[in-house]
């Protein structure tokens, strides 16, 4: 055993090195769609549809999948930025899926998000102070010498020049953007920041300066991180554990190395192997399950496992029965019939013809 | 998978230089582009946003606006034929018949208002002059042939019918209706989820063995290259900086703007490499307000020298079929001599 502890560096996991910081079981978020004259409501987007994780204090919980499975939504219902349609939130092991008014706007303070495009989501008539201290001043946290100061401690704090408090937002190239981006969802000291595919709309030299300013801040701030990515490789870098999310429902969650070491649910396998590799000798040799068609509309999913009208092993069980969401190894949980069944997985997955 | 018989390019790229005459003043956005392209080749063209690499493709073809776009110099020859030189009509006669286009976004390239049989039969009745019937069959073994099922049903169906995934096929299949020589896709997976762009990468590598077509893929994605080029040419600030096949690309990079984004990328095969920190490349990318008179890359550069912020290094041999632009030799960890 080392002598000195290695909190810093060390992943968490799931086993119980840190108390539950924030709780999700069975969320739900369900979107209507009114039709006609009179704006009946004919059907409903379950976009989230039985979410069930936890994320433990100081940890980063990844949560990846494709362009409509419902990832965002899950980060946004978490922090209140949407009503839960059912389910439970919990923060700190208190109940906030039902607060309003005064106690929600405490709860912000603890709960901040990074969105995807800094472009979009900072007021170009704004100036980088302001943008920066508008929560403190909403919260009526700071005002007058005390803002700017705090103001120019942030933005040092995630590697921007107080000189540019005055400036305007397209003054800014992408990275600069997500850094003002990440001063404010600081400024109120929150514990727990959900980051929404942070680097998705960035060069690929500037991911990592935003992902390795991030990992700085959670170690000097003891920040939880829900961190929503369609990059599994980013993924897997940065968080302590993944969740793999297909239509709305989380189809595996494992700690980061297992997961990638060894997925039980075959969409993860395949979404694993559909993402490519900068190694060409390895690109070419590799297997490759290719999927056929399309994610089908969350609005109609598919009955039993919503994942059985692509999965290379469904069988008519697959169609009838829903999976249930059960504990195969410590800490590495998975939704599939046919998980623990790691004979049949690689004999039946269909292989891609290699380059 | 070399099919890169150098020795007679199907296109042949010189000294392409474009600028745009914007408010802020002029961006030197290509400067100085040219490179070959072997029959049946796939060459990869991987650059950040600004890199240039889109802008050199569509001026080879002449689709960018004049103004706020200039090219200054350049020529193109496609089997020969100087495609920058050609007039209006000659030009129109080139595009879509020897050369087709791929686009990032399939929903802004394609026509909302007109059925995907149309915007497929109509290059085949234009530039083959087919009849109405035989150009709808061809049409529909052209959705066929990129995996679009019950074509025949889908040629009557609207872009808005398909989804992100089935639009980018229509696309490709655009692109290929008339059996172009070269094919320049210009970010065609990037909108798209992985899965799907499995699928598609699928279909091109499938579609580059049967019909013996050069590919050109740009992209910023090197995992993609990675797995379908034969070779790769590295843009940085409108510049070619380092130009290598594929294997020796990836495995012994010489320039250091390519070696940093190789580091810069969490593998995800490296066993237990997950905590820690990233590489970074520091700053970021240049303005290209001004003609580059040095390195573009010099400002980033951990290997810079006074050189650097003299000169701009102009592309050299530095193994077989491998080029750089780079003062600096990382072999040797010393400045190059000439």
């Amino acid at each position: 055993m080392p002598t000195e502890p290695a909190i810093a560096n060390a992943p968490v996991h799931s086993d119980r090195a840190t108390p539950v910081l924030v709780e999700v079981e069975n969320l739900a978020k369900h979107f209507p769609i009114m039709r006609g004259v009179f704006r009946r409501q004919v059907g409903s987007v379950r976009a989230v549809d039985g979410v069930n994780f936890r994320i433990h204090e100081r940890e980063t919980l990844g949560l990846v999948g494709e362009s409509g499975c419902g990832k965002s939504t899950a980060g946004r219902v978490i922090l209140r930025l949407y009503d839960p349609t059912a389910g439970r939130i919990a923060f700190r092991g208190e109940d906030i899926g039902d607060v309003h008014g005064e106690s929600l706007r405490r709860l912000r303070q603890s709960m901040q998000m990074v969105f995807q495009d800094p472009q979009d989501s900072l007021n170009p008539r704004m100036t980088v102070g302001s943008i920066v201290g508008e929560p403190l001043v909403e919260h009526g946290v700071a005002k007058g010498r005390a803002l700017d100061e705090r103001v120019d401690e942030l933005l040092n704090a995630v590697g921007l020049s107080a000189r540019f408090a005055n400036r305007y937002p397209h003054e800014f190239s992408g990275g600069q953007r997500q850094r003002i981006g990440i001063a404010r969802a600081l400024a109120l000291e929150p514990e727990f920041i959900v980051c929404d595919e942070p680097i998705a709309a960035l060069d690929v030299s500037i991911q990592a300066q935003v992902v390795n300013l991030l990992q700085d801040l959670q170690e000097r701030l003891g920040l939880t991180y829900l961190f929503i990515s369609h990059d599994l490789a980013m993924v897997r870098h940065i968080a302590d554990r993944v969740a793999v999310m297909y239509l709305g429902k989380i189809v595996e969650l494992a700690p980061s190395d297992e997961l990638y070491r060894e997925p039980l649910h075959p969409y993860t396998r395949a979404l694993m192997s559909a993402a490519p590799v900068h190694d060409p000798e390895l690109e070419a040799a590799r297997e490759r399950i290719i999927l056929t068609g399309d994610v089908p509309s969350p609005a109609n999913p598919p009955s039993g496992c919503r994942f059985n009208t692509r999965c290379p092993m469904a069988t008519p069980e697959c169609s009838v029965r829903e999976p249930e969401w059960r504990e195969l190894r410590p800490g590495h949980q998975v939704a599939c019939h046919y998980a623990g069944d790691v004979e049949r997985m690689p004999a039946i997955i269909k292989t891609g013809e290699p380059g | 998978m070399s099919g890169a018989t150098a020795t007679h390019p199907v296109l042949a790229v010189e000294d392409v230089r474009t600028r745009f005459h914007t408010q802020e003043g002029v961006v030197h956005a290509v400067n100085g582009i040219g490179f070959e392209l072997g029959e049946g080749e796939v060459l990869g063209v991987v650059g950040e946003s600004g890199s240039g690499k889109s802008v050199t493709m569509l001026s080879l073809l002449r689709l960018l606006p004049t103004p706020p776009a200039e090219i200054v110099s350049g020529s193109a020859r496609l089997e020969g034929e100087d495609l920058m030189a050609l007039d209006a009509d000659r030009l129109r006669e080139v595009r879509g018949a020897r050369v087709g286009f791929i686009f990032q976004d399939p929903m802004t390239s394609l026509n909302p208002v007109l059925t995907v049989g149309y915007q497929l039969t109509e290059p085949l009745r234009l530039h083959l002059g087919m009849d109405k019937a035989a150009a709808r069959e061809r049409a529909a073994q052209l959705l066929d042939l990129v995996g679009i099922p019950e074509a025949t049903r889908r040629l009557s169906d609207f872009p808005h019918q398909f989804s992100g995934g089935m639009r980018q096929r229509v696309m490709i299949a655009i692109a290929l209706a008339c059996s172009p020589k070269v094919l320049i896709a210009d970010e065609p997976t990037t909108a798209l989820d992985v899965t799907i762009q499995a699928q598609i990468l699928d279909v091109v590598k499938r579609l580059r063995r049967e019909l013996g077509m050069s590919i050109i893929w740009i992209t910023h994605d090197l995992g993609v290259v990675a797995g379908l080029a034969d070779r790769v040419m590295v843009m940085y600030g409108g510049q070619v900086v380092e130009r290598a096949d594929v294997k020796s690309l990836y495995a012994r990079p010489k320039h250091p703007y390519t070696r940093g984004l190789l580091r810069t990328l969490p593998s995800p095969d490296a066993e237990g490499e997950t905590s820690g920190r990233l590489a970074s490349i520091p700053g970021h990318p240049p303005s290209l307000l001004q003609a580059p008179a040095s390195c573009p890359f010099a400002p980033r550069c951990e290997h810079a020298f006074d050189r650097c912020q003299r000169e701009n290094p102009m592309l050299q041999a530095v193994g077989e079929g491998h080029e750089v632009a780079c003062f600096f030799d990382v072999d040797r960890g010393a400045p190059r001599a000439d």
